[in-house]
């Protein structure tokens, strides 16, 4: 057993766990943070995924001894309210039936759009390859995917140049 | 009696029941029952309207043409039984809210939204001020409670529903009528009001509730004819996407309870083996686990925290008695091809003459077709929660089935049902692996050696994928006719398979499993001669009721023979089809829009080819046409055309999701599925080895639903059983393959 200190959507966790637990169980038993989803444990499903440092991972193979000061974001903490861009997006396409996973694609979704802003159909099948979903809503993923992508490119003109020359900068980048 | 369990969904930021604006019937308060009414009325303590509704179980309500007021409660002891089974309860509080708790549960095919808004379309209710509440198990309040065979509308709620609604409106109206004095009559209703025009008078809801909860049951309230409405047939945003997109709906693994432990449980390797020896001592050193206990179907790791529990229960050391099974993949092949070539058999349907017409035909085709074993492979994996204390026992768990969960818990633990609460989650998919209730056995079996601490029972991937309850394997043997006309004479269908509840010793040989004939015995063709028969298969691998049951693989069998029969007889498989509708317009109907929207028989881009699937199944006629192409020798599946007819629809957009992915998860069992078996024990128990359709190979599904006025009928499973005919034979339309067996993509 070790003790951590744990950055989770912002806020820090101190949280003892054996090394190799991983990020999937100290968020769910340990922090209390349930919206992220326990699939496979094997990294083949991706209904655990969370941002690490940005990127999406999955929890449910990422030891708690790798995570380091790194700051983790959850479904939780995407937003305080469902107003981040993909989950309005989400909402709108009407993307969840059972929504089991759903944390899990929003989460590979946003981090896909951080580094992507503009996805074409093969972004997305790439992105989103390693989520899993029973009731197949794939169809209306890449709807809000998309939808979600031109409504931040209308955010950005709207607020001018300057921001959407920054996105266009971000996705070089990406 | 008439308590309402503030049960443990409200935490997805539904209201909280205990809240006194709320209220609950007074325990001391008898509901008046009018007999001539599936309704009950009561008072809410804190001033408001409740009305108890009756689904006529046994009556199929648009049988009772006169609507649901007049019939069921007539007569004897009989309607008495009807009227105990109240299956849900409207509620109209002073604040305004209608408030609507629900015995069903919702796992994706959108119940929480379609079965209120029944009630909200003839109450005339505002419907941002609808809540819906989840039930817990009571078969003395809810009835029958399964939620399973895309039933939740189409049996009873679709009237049940809609009298509470047109009911509670009625009282509604006559307490703002006798207020105001004015003839009722004068009054309208919209938005949660009822206003009348001559007096300019108006008032909410909430306000005439209590008076309204004081008057008796109208005997005939009036329901309103299909062209008044103005919310069925809408598609307002589901209730529960919010939650779902936040992480705040609760599952069954998401159930929290103070001083709660985390377990896992490891079952016996193969099939009908039982714990023999066991060495725990190891997995009692994994930092914090707490206890092992020995179930009756397996071992539970009883720890601080999940990973402890799974880390201990690979620390297990058990020996396992030998049950004796020890049958793989190919014996069990072997098996069923055996009885395919036997005697044995019971016959379902024998029309016609279906021998004669065989050695009369002009074509002929002949093949046998293979079937697998299927997981459900639920994406939230089997999970229950309980607490055992002393003369009760509480379960929280993601179920189809509460009542199942509480009669078993009740057995466990030695007590009435009454004494046990069962609390339904979010269900993290069903697909009728949760119509069973092993896993809550799991679960109770462990509460009762923890003396009234609550433990959560996760089952890993690889238990749930090794130990479900399986779609049947099933092998067929099948031939056809056609007759100098190019028109399909007879069938004659041999289906070996195990029933399903084969390991409860369900099925008998010389019995017909209606399971395994469903789409093949009764399809929605015209077929002079036909002869299906059965031959049972006594295999002790569990097998279960998986999405669209039997036709989720009987009609792909009997949509490629029929394919087969049109190539054998040189005849477009669109025609050849329409010919032999005639005895059911409407699939006649769907197959027709659904050739016209995939434009069959208009030139395709290169590489491409179209085939087509249609199914009458649970009350829905669903056609579906496959555009197909060939990459690196596998099916690629660009886009599937799918048009149902459901009869009157309730909320289009929810049944666009339930056909779409009905789509995606009939063409990724034709790709990929199968369940394998080697020495008793069953071989995949992760999606690597048992692959579901990913988002790269996900068509684009273009669903339209047929407009029709005929009563509602099945959802969330008939969008199924047509894809992977659809695919099949559209492969064999572009490679002139035939495909006899599933899945057409064996992994490793």
């Amino acid at each position: 057993m070790a003790r951590y200190t744990l950055r989770v959507n912002g806020t820090s966790h101190q949280v003892e766990a054996p090394p190799d637990m991983p990020l999937l169980w100290v968020l769910r038993d340990l922090v209390g943070l349930t919206g992220t989803k326990y699939g496979c444990g094997v990294s083949q499903c991706g209904a655990c995924t969370v941002h690490l440092g940005g990127s999406a991972v999955r929890s449910c193979v990422t030891p708690v001894s790798a995570v380091g000061r790194a700051e983790v974001t959850t479904i939780e903490g995407l937003s305080d309210d469902g107003s981040h861009p993909v989950q309005r997006a989400w909402v709108a396409e009407e993307v969840p039936q059972c929504g089991f996973c759903q944390s899990g694609q929003i989460m590979s979704a946003a981090a896909l759009l951080e580094r992507t802003p503009d996805p074409t159909d093969e972004d997305i099948d790439q992105a989103m390859s390693g989520n899993l979903c029973r009731c197949g809503t794939y169809d209306r993923v890449r709807k809000a995917i998309h939808r979600a992508a031109s409504e931040a490119k209308d955010a950005g003109a709207a607020a001018g140049a300057g921001a959407a020359g920054a996105a266009s900068r971000a996705g070089k980048e990406g | 009696m008439t308590r309402i369990d503030p049960d443990l969904v409200l935490s997805d930021g539904s209201p909280d029941l205990a809240a006194p604006e709320s209220g609950t019937p007074s325990a001391g308060r008898v509901f008046r029952i009018d007999r001539r009414d599936f309704v009950k009325i009561g008072a809410l303590a804190g001033g408001g309207l409740v009305l108890g509704v009756a689904f006529p179980g046994r009556l199929r309500a648009w049988e009772t043409a006169a609507g649901a007021a007049g019939a069921a409660g007539d007569g004897a002891g009989g309607a008495a039984a009807e009227l105990a089974s109240l299956n849900a309860f409207v509620q109209v509080t002073p604040g305004g809210a209608v408030r609507i708790l629900m015995a069903r549960a919702e796992m994706g095919q959108g119940v929480r939204t379609a079965l209120p808004m029944l009630v909200a379309e003839e109450l005339d209710a505002d419907w941002d001020a609808v809540e819906i509440v989840q039930a817990g198990a009571d078969p003395d309040r809810y009835g029958r409670q399964m939620t399973v065979g895309s039933s939740s509308v189409r049996n009873g709620a679709w009237l049940a529903l809609r009298n509470a609604g047109a009911t509670a409106r009625a009282m509604l109206v006559a307490a703002a009528a006798g207020a105001w004095g004015v003839p009722a009559s004068e009054c309208r209703t919209a938005g949660g009001r009822v206003s009348h025009e001559g007096s300019g008078r108006s008032a909410a809801y909430g306000e005439l509730a209590e008076a309204a909860a004081a008057l008796g049951v109208p005997a005939d309230p009036e329901l309103k004819d299909p062209s008044e409405f103005t919310l069925i047939g809408t598609s307002p945003p589901r209730l529960d996407t919010p939650a779902k997109v936040t992480g705040k709906a609760v599952y069954g693994a998401d159930v929290r309870l103070d001083g709660m432990l985390q377990a896992t449980v490891v079952h016996p390797p193969r099939v009908g083996d039982a714990v023999g020896s066991l060495d725990d001592a190891d997995a009692l050193r994994v930092p914090g686990v707490r206890k092992v206990v020995r179930l009756s179907a397996g071992i539970a790791v009883v720890a601080d925290h999940t990973w402890a529990a799974f880390q201990g229960a690979k620390a297990l050391k058990a020996s396992w008695k030998d049950g004796g099974f020890h049958m793989g993949s190919d014996e069990i092949a072997r098996t069923l091809d055996g009885l395919l070539d036997g005697e044995e058999a019971a016959v379902a349907v024998d029309d016609g003459d279906a021998a004669s017409a065989l050695s009369a035909a002009a074509h002929r085709a002949e093949g046998r077709y293979v079937t697998p074993y299927l997981a459900h492979a639920t994406m939230e994996p089997m999970v229950s929660t309980a607490r055992v204390g002393e003369g009760e026992c509480e379960v929280w768990a993601s179920t189809q089935n509460p009542q199942g969960a509480q009669r078993l818990a009740a057995d466990l633990c030695g007590l009435d049902v009454s004494h046990v609460a069962v609390h339904i989650t979010y269900v993290g998919c069903g697909w009728g692996r949760r119509g069973s209730v092993d896993y809550v056995r799991d679960a109770v079996e462990t509460a009762k050696a923890l003396a009234g601490t609550p433990v959560q029972v996760v089952w890993t991937r690889e238990e749930d994928m090794r130990h479900d309850e399986y779609r049947p394997i099933s092998h067929y043997a099948l031939r056809g006719a056609v007759d100098g006309k190019g028109r399909l004479s007879a069938v004659d269908a041999r289906v070996a398979a195990p029933p399903i509840g084969v390991q409860e010793g369900r099925g008998s040989s010389g019995r017909v499993n209606r399971s395994a004939v469903d789409g093949i015995a009764n399809s929605a063709y015209t077929i002079p001669n036909l002869r299906v028969d059965y031959r049972y298969a006594g295999i002790p691998v569990p097998t279960g009721y998986w999405r669209s049951v039997g036709p989720s693989q009987n009609t792909w069998v009997m949509e490629s023979f029929i394919d087969e029969l049109a190539h054998a007889a040189g005849r477009d498989p669109l025609e050849f089809r329409l010919e032999l509708l005639g005895g059911d317009p409407r699939v006649k109907h769907v197959l027709e829009v659904a050739a016209g929207r995939a434009g069959w028989g208009k030139p395709l881009p290169e590489g491409r080819a179209l085939g087509i699937g249609l199914v009458r199944d649970k009350g829905g006629r669903v056609a579906e046409i496959a555009e197909v192409s060939e990459a690196d020798g596998r099916p690629r599946v660009h886009r599937v055309t799918c048009v149902a007819d459901c009869g009157q629809v309730v909320h289009p957009d929810i049944v666009r999701q339930q056909m779409s992915g009905a789509v995606m998860a009939g063409i990724g069992a034709a790709l990929h599925g199968r369940i394998t078996l080697e020495d008793g024990r069953v071989v995949p128990g992760n999606f690597g080895a048992y692959p579901l359709l990913r988002i790269e190979e996900a068509p684009e599904v273009d669903v339209h639903l047929v407009d029709s006025r005929e009563e509602p009928g099945g959802v969330g499973e008939p969008g199924l059983p047509p894809a992977a005919p659809a695919l099949a034979n559209a492969w064999f339309a572009l490679t002139g393959e035939r495909v006899r067996e599933l899945p057409m993509i064996r992994e490793g």
